[in-house]
């Protein structure tokens, strides 16, 4: 009856939602499906498990100490920070074939790159070629900001204390030292060396840094950081972008350099080798220690056993517990069936 | 807020004073008198002014301390160097501020755009005897004001004048009270003639909010002669905010104005309730604070311990600036504190008080839109008047309910009556209306017991003595209003042609019931009622005064002359009030059939009668017009005289009427005391009607053993009232309480047949005496074991309460061992107290008026949609809210515990782990919709199941799910996991190196991982706590982790020209090119919840049974006996009279 509408127009409206009535899924987690996924989860762990450990376990490595503690580290007498420059040669053998491509890496102890004074230390507008902040880097990059009234270019305390020990491997090959290139490019990420750190559009580069000056710790300036490669100079030095991008933790390891120039792109061949560093960067004063790394990568990146072990873990707990739950069902014979 | 305000105005001299004068038209009798400055007639509900809004609504939203917390959280960051921007911060305050404000902006504008529509109404005031428009704002008091039909009046107003003929105006006070009937109002006598020449002078007491109480005396100055004095009572007085009906035109004069009209002084906002789920949260809350502290404290401590080793402070690379070298080392520990503060924070969310807000304002709507609770009868739904409280409905143990309209229906109907001792049956009420006119029939024998001459008698008394109105006929044209406020409770208007309107349905049941009898009552003319007889003759009586009813005296009675001469009185009420003031022999033969009809469960009547002689009659109406006049103790002294004129009167009869049980009253209290309720029934009802009740309703059961404590039960012993009720105290409480086996864990109890239910009856005079005892050691004592009694019956009834005394009772259990959840249920303005005092307030929507529901915080039809309210609304938004503040407190302890781990490995320096845009979206964005759509989604049993079970709302009573064990269980689940995603990938860390082609990631990469792991378990944790899925929840759980993982796209994607440093340039799309960075992430997740899914697995075969329908010895058997055989009753009590 049309007259009757009226009446209702109070009435609340009858839908589902307003009801509380919405069709829904109610998942039940019933012992039928959580055995059965527990018993898949753990095969499917223990099978990412097995891989990743046989991988990481693939994966050789060689590293070495050069901080120069002891008497008779080749680079003891390095580690005294007075004599400037210093080079220190370490002759090492190596038993196996390193498969290439090897990755050379260099490592730091007791860094503290993820301070947070430090690590806000740089001025990325500067660092992305904008001349005006040449002349007038950002506050963060105190006390690394102006040096003799003179602005910093690099400015902040990253840049400043850019790791500047160089490496040059030779392969000792009847007593005659035959020398392992490093290539320096392809270390650092693709989007920093080529968006989001951009030198100043000014030719020659020099000029842009024309009344700025380097940074205090550096012995070169930004744009003549690598003598051999002009494009590899200025904030798109790909040794500094590794920099630049602040370890997580305070024992970190940086990649150097690849070694994929014939004919070491195969591997570094078993035999003895000598590196020679110039041994610049002191790290004794807090109590840290360097380190180089000869690796391999896989899939996975480099070498490291937790993931395997985890998954192989997590994977054989799944299938135990699924086990110990078929037990316990078993028991109680599967009550919720009934 | 109001009264304050109104307190100030009111300052000075004028409050001294206990009466004001006032000049009708302003016309004063002695020139020189200086005349008294009144407040205008402005209504001011509105908060704020455009420009006080600002600060003035700032500094109300920061006084409340989380706003203020993170209000200085911000400043810290403005002013301390802290790692995080003050962004982070600043802004989800500002959004939350600012929907506050916009809120509370809107609300106000509201309120103003009402104010101005009252004060800009265009009103007709008389100047200088020309009828002038104005503003209603502009009325001044003393103004005389006219108002015609259908208009509300626009202040207080005395009536002076009115277009009927005989002085009244009717008026409906729907908008103050609820009360839809029509009300008469008098004008003052001698005043109607010229009002332009008026020249009187009120003196009437100072303004104060009761409705229903006024006191004045008008003098009325004519020329040369001694002024006149009449009496002002409510009965002169018009409200502001009341609406004149069925009178063309009156004029009044003003008496209160604006602020200090009864409306406005009535205007004043509820107390706030809080409920126990924010206590919980305010300890939780406190709890996180200690935890931030005590980690700022620790990390504050460790970072200079640690630099205080050599080389640790001030490494090489890191030199500090000038500015931190000078800095005092102390100010630096100071500040260093305040940063660790900021960067922690976030484990306080701001965001918590937002989703909490609205999670209880959209919740509170379902209970609004459920057509579970429309009723076709009134056609309205359910009304929630504060949102606040919607969990602690699912937190009640006890349950105080009124009786009348709450148990019963308060639908009257007459069934039958006791002439001379002689019993008329009325039936076959429906079919044969005036079947009875003539007096034949089988009926016929009955009715002539009595002998005629009694009989009508009898019915002259129902038709006389009432204050019933008859609904005027619709003849004067369109007069819209008046139909649809007939007396709601007429069942067949059809054939009753006439409708009457009165306060009482008790009335209304008893004219009616004289009229299937041959009387019916024709209405008030001019002060003379007429009534129809039985042989169509009209009687005329002048009705010369009506002794009012009130709940002390229990009674009322009329004084009328009849057209012989004779000055009658006839008196209603209940038998406690008449039997001691007629004769004694009369009574006897009368009682049996009150006490009778009172078993079966009828409200009983006595009617009683005398002639009063014409000396008699001028003594009584000279100390009712004396009374009247007073202007203080007014009702005191008409008390007096109501007293002395009943007296000495000849019993005529007794009536019986019918007042049914609600609707399934008996299933609901069956399952709320299966749901471990405990129900207290408090009525001002006698014992004998209220016990029936309770039976009826199932609250005593057969078995149940009955203690009682009332003054019958201490008269018995013939000794002193007190020794004796100390004696049964001790005695019930033995056997309640120290016999009774120890129960486990309070409501636990199941109400196996095994053990004895008790049931508790206790009367208002012996209530008064427990409470009150005349020492003070006993009287504590008393209160205790009457608690602990009533703590261990079933069912409580508490008879013969005042209003006061129901208020009284619920704060003592409130306040009682445990502070136990309290729910008072009522319909009627004396369950007022009770509703404001008890935790959750409901009212039902009866016919008592309106004033239960205004006052209450829920409002619903009937008695039976209690069941589903607290049974499935209460149970479903506990647990949605219990879950929603722990999830909220476990998800931002996993949020920041690993921040706080870092700390360990960064030398203490306030990095922080997670982008500047991770931590401020973490709350706002990322996690907070799926919590908000599971807090109103989630029906973790579906609501069949819960109101079929009523044994489940145990399971979360006594805040089951907020206390200490499930909180604890919740931060180790939080700190697991924060443990498990820092050191997971700190693991993982050990070899930077995660990228096929060697390359190293940094700490934003770190940062990132961690961060993308805790998004997705806690939106996974989520997930698997979710039993309800709809799609509203699937959209919004895999909606907020698209968002998560499309937003870490963007964020990283563009270089951020306002950002300074570009930190997540790209970090998450390198993330996701790492095999390790995804397996990782994969493992953590799953090794996250897996417990979870393990507990839920092994906690299971408890978990189907509780989804399933099953059968219970709670809820489950349902005998049909209930509604068909209700029957119960109530005297002429105060509960069924409004009219105060």
């Amino acid at each position: 009856m049309a007259k009757q509408a009226p009446d209702f127009a109070n009435r609340p409206d009858n839908t589902a939602f307003t009801q509380q009535r919405l069709p829904a899924w109610q998942p039940m987690l019933s012992a039928g499906i959580v055995i059965p996924g527990f018993v898949l989860i753990g095969l499917a762990f223990i099978g990412i498990g097995v891989a990743l450990l046989v991988t990481s376990q693939s994966i050789q490595v060689f590293e070495m100490d050069y901080t120069g503690v002891g008497n008779n580290h080749p680079c003891f007498h390095c580690s005294d920070p007075k004599p400037k420059p210093c080079v220190c040669k370490l002759n090492f053998t190596i038993d196996f074939f390193l498969k290439g491509p090897v990755f050379f890496y260099y490592g730091l102890s007791n860094y503290f790159q993820n301070y947070r004074k430090y690590s806000v230390s740089k001025d990325d507008d500067q660092l992305s070629g904008n001349l005006k902040n040449f002349e007038s880097p950002s506050d963060t990059c105190s006390p690394y900001q102006r040096d003799n009234n003179k602005p910093i270019v690099p400015c902040g305390s990253i840049a400043n204390s850019m790791f500047n020990d160089t490496f040059k491997l030779y392969q000792n090959v009847n007593a005659t030292m035959k020398p392992v290139n490093f290539d320096g490019k392809g270390i650092a990420w693709w989007t920093d060396y080529n968006i989001k750190y951009r030198n100043p559009d000014t030719t020659p580069l020099r000029n842009a840094f024309n009344n700025t000056v380097k940074p205090i710790f550096w012995p070169v300036p930004a744009y003549e950081l690598d003598p051999k490669d002009p494009a590899n100079n200025g904030f798109i030095n790909q040794n500094f972008l590794v920099w630049m991008r602040t370890a997580a933790l305070p024992d970190f390891r940086k990649l150097y350099a690849r070694i994929n120039d014939p004919p070491y792109a195969e591997g570094l061949p078993a035999g003895s080798y000598m590196l020679e560093i110039q041994y610049n960067y002191p790290v004794l004063a807090f109590g840290g220690t360097k380190k180089v790394v000869f690796s391999n990568v896989s899939w996975m990146g480099g070498k490291n056993d937790f993931l395997g072990i985890a998954y192989l873990v997590i994977g054989t707990l799944c299938v135990l517990m699924s086990i110990v739950m078929l037990i316990v069902y078993a028991k109680f014979k599967f009550p919720e069936e009934d | 807020m109001l009264r304050r305000r109104l307190n100030r105005l009111l300052g000075g001299d004028e409050r001294r004073v206990d009466s004001r004068t006032i000049y009708v038209g302003h016309r004063s009798s002695s020139p020189g008198e200086p005349i008294i400055k009144f407040c205008d007639n402005r209504i001011v509900s509105s908060k704020y002014t455009v420009w006080n809004f600002l600060p003035k609504n700032l500094f109300e939203q920061f006084r409340r301390i989380a706003n203020f917390y993170f209000l200085i959280i911000f400043l810290v960051q403005v002013i301390v160097d802290t790692p995080t921007s003050p962004v982070t911060s600043g802004l989800p305050l500002f959004f939350v501020i600012t929907v506050t404000a916009i809120k509370q902006g809107y609300e106000d504008w509201l309120r103003h755009k009402a104010d101005n529509e009252v004060n800009k109404y265009p009103v007709t005031v008389l100047e200088q005897g020309e009828r002038t428009r104005k503003d209603s704002e502009k009325i001044k008091v003393g103004d005389v004001v006219e108002v015609e039909e259908d208009e509300t009046f626009p202040c207080d107003l005395i009536l002076l004048q009115s277009s009927r003929d005989d002085g009244t105006c009717y008026v409906t006070t729907a908008s103050l009270d609820g009360e839809s009937n029509h009300k008469t109002h008098y004008t003052v006598s001698d005043t109607e003639k010229d009002l332009e020449t008026l020249n009187a002078t009120i003196e009437c007491e100072q303004p104060q909010p009761d409705l229903y109480k006024f006191v004045g005396r008008m003098h009325i100055y004519k020329n040369d002669q001694e002024p006149v004095v009449r009496s002002l009572g409510p009965e002169n007085l018009l409200l502001k905010g009341a609406t004149l009906k069925n009178t063309q035109r009156i004029y009044g004069v003003a008496l209160y104005t604006g602020m200090e009209t009864k409306m406005a002084l009535n205007y004043q906002g509820k107390s706030q309730k809080r409920s126990a789920v924010e206590k919980s949260i305010n300890a939780f809350l406190l709890v996180y604070l200690c935890i931030l502290v005590s980690k700022a404290l620790v990390c504050t401590i460790l970072k200079y311990v640690w630099q205080s080793r050599p080389g640790q402070d001030e490494p090489w690379y890191n030199e500090k600036t000038q500015r931190d070298k000078e800095t005092n080392l102390y100010l630096k520990m100071f500040t260093d504190f305040l940063s660790f503060m900021v960067l922690f924070n976030f484990i306080i969310p701001v965001s918590m008080y937002v989703t909490v807000e609205m999670q209880k304002f959209l919740g509170s709507f379902f209970i609004t839109w459920d057509k579970d609770f429309f009723d076709p009868e009134i056609k309205e739904g359910a009304l929630v008047n504060t949102s606040d409280l919607n969990e602690e409905l699912g937190q009640v143990e006890y349950v105080f309910t009124d009786k009348t309209g709450t148990l019963t229906q308060n639908n009257m109907e007459f069934i039958e009556c006791c002439i001379d001792g002689f019993q008329y049956k009325y039936r076959d009420a429906s079919s044969e209306l005036d079947g009875f006119c003539v007096a034949d029939g089988p009926v016929n024998k009955v009715q002539e017991k009595a002998g005629r001459a009694k009989e009508e008698l009898f019915l002259r008394a129902l038709c006389l003595c009432h204050t019933v109105q008859v609904k005027e006929p619709t003849e004067q044209g369109p007069v819209d209003g008046l139909m649809d406020q007939v007396d709601a409770g007429v069942p067949h208007p059809p054939q009753e042609q006439r409708g009457f309107i009165a306060s009482s349905p008790d009335e209304v049941a008893l004219v009616k019931g004289a009229m299937r009898y041959g009387f019916t009552f024709l209405g008030l003319e001019s002060r003379n009622m007429k009534i129809l007889n039985r042989n169509n003759d009209v009687e005329m009586y002048e009705l010369l005064h009506v002794l009012t009813f009130d709940p002390v005296r229990r009674r009322m009675s009329v004084i009328v002359r009849s057209n012989s001469g004779d000055t009658l009185l006839f008196c209603k009420g209940a038998d406690s009030s008449i039997f001691p003031r007629v004769r004694q022999e009369e009574v006897e033969r009368i009682r049996m059939h009150v006490e009778r009809n009172a078993t079966e469960g009828y409200r009983t009547l006595c009617v009683a009668y005398k002639y009063l002689s014409a000396e008699e009659f001028a003594q009584a109406d000279a100390g009712l017009m004396e009374a009247r006049l007073a202007l203080q103790n007014r009702e005191e002294k008409l008390l007096a005289v109501y007293n002395q004129v009943e007296t000495d009167m000849s019993l005529i009869g007794a009536t019986a009427v019918e007042d049914r049980l609600q609707e399934e009253a008996a299933e609901t209290m069956e399952a709320l005391q299966g749901a471990g309720i405990k129900v207290w029934v408090l009525t001002g009802d006698k014992m004998e009607t209220a016990k029936s009740t309770c039976y009826a309703c199932r609250l005593f059961q057969r078995s149940t053993e009955l203690l009682e404590l009332t003054v019958r039960t201490l008269e018995d012993g013939g000794r002193k009232r007190e020794e004796r009720l100390h004696e049964l105290l001790l005695e019930y409480h033995k056997k309640a309480v120290q016999d009774a086996p120890p129960l486990k864990g309070g409501i636990t109890r199941t109400w196996s047949s095994e053990t004895q239910d008790y049931g508790f009856i206790i009367d208002g005079a012996t209530l008064s005496m427990v409470l009150n005892s005349s020492s003070e050691s006993n009287s504590s004592r008393y209160k205790s074991l009457f608690l602990q009694i009533c703590q261990n019956c079933t069912s409580v009834l508490c008879c013969r309460m005042a209003p006061l005394q129901k208020a009284q009772i619920v704060k003592m259990v409130k306040n009682s061992k445990g502070n136990p959840i309290t729910l008072s249920i009522g319909d009627g303005a004396n369950d007022v107290s009770m509703i404001l005092e008890a935790h959750v307030g409901i009212g039902i929507k009866g016919k008592e008026g309106r004033q239960a529901v205004r006052n209450s915080d829920y409002a619903i039809p009937k008695l039976k949609h209690l069941k589903k309210l607290l049974l499935a609304h209460g149970h479903l938004y506990y647990v949605r809210i219990a879950h929603l503040v722990q999830y909220f407190f476990y998800k931002n302890l996993c949020f920041i515990l690993p921040q706080f781990l870092y700390q360990f490995f960064c030398g203490y320096s306030q990095q922080p782990l997670y982008d500047a845009a991770y931590l401020t979206m973490y709350n706002i964005c990322f996690t907070s919709m799926p919590i908000l759509a599971y807090s109103l989604l989630e029906q973790h049993i579906c609501i069949e199941v819960l109101l079929d079970n009523a044994a489940l709302y145990r399971e979360i009573a006594k805040n089951g799910m907020l206390r200490w064990r499930p909180f604890l269980y919740w931060t180790l689940l939080g700190v697991f996991h924060g443990l498990l995603f820092f050191f997971g990938v700190r693991y993982l860390f050990s070899n930077p190196a995660l990228q096929d082609n060697g390359q190293v990631f940094g700490n934003w990469s770190y940062g990132t991982i961690v961060f993308t792991i805790l998004v997705f378990t806690v939106t996974l944790k989520l997930a698997l706590d979710t039993r309800h899925w709809t799609w509203i929840n699937h959209f919004v759980i895999w909606g907020s982790l698209l968002f998560y993982v499309f937003f870490s796209f963007f964020w990283g994607g563009i270089i951020w020209p306002f950002l300074k440093q570009q930190r997540l340039y790209f970090v998450f799309a390198n993330m996701l090119s790492s095999v390790s960075a995804w397996l990782v992430i994969i493992l953590l997740i799953l090794l996250s919840l897996l417990p979870e899914i393990l507990l839920v697995v092994f906690r299971k075969p408890r978990g189907p049974n509780s989804r399933q329908p099953v059968e219970s010895n709670a809820g489950g058997h349902q005998s049909p006996r209930s509604t068909a055989q209700p029957l119960l009753m109530k005297t002429f009590s105060d509960e069924s009279n409004t009219v105060i």
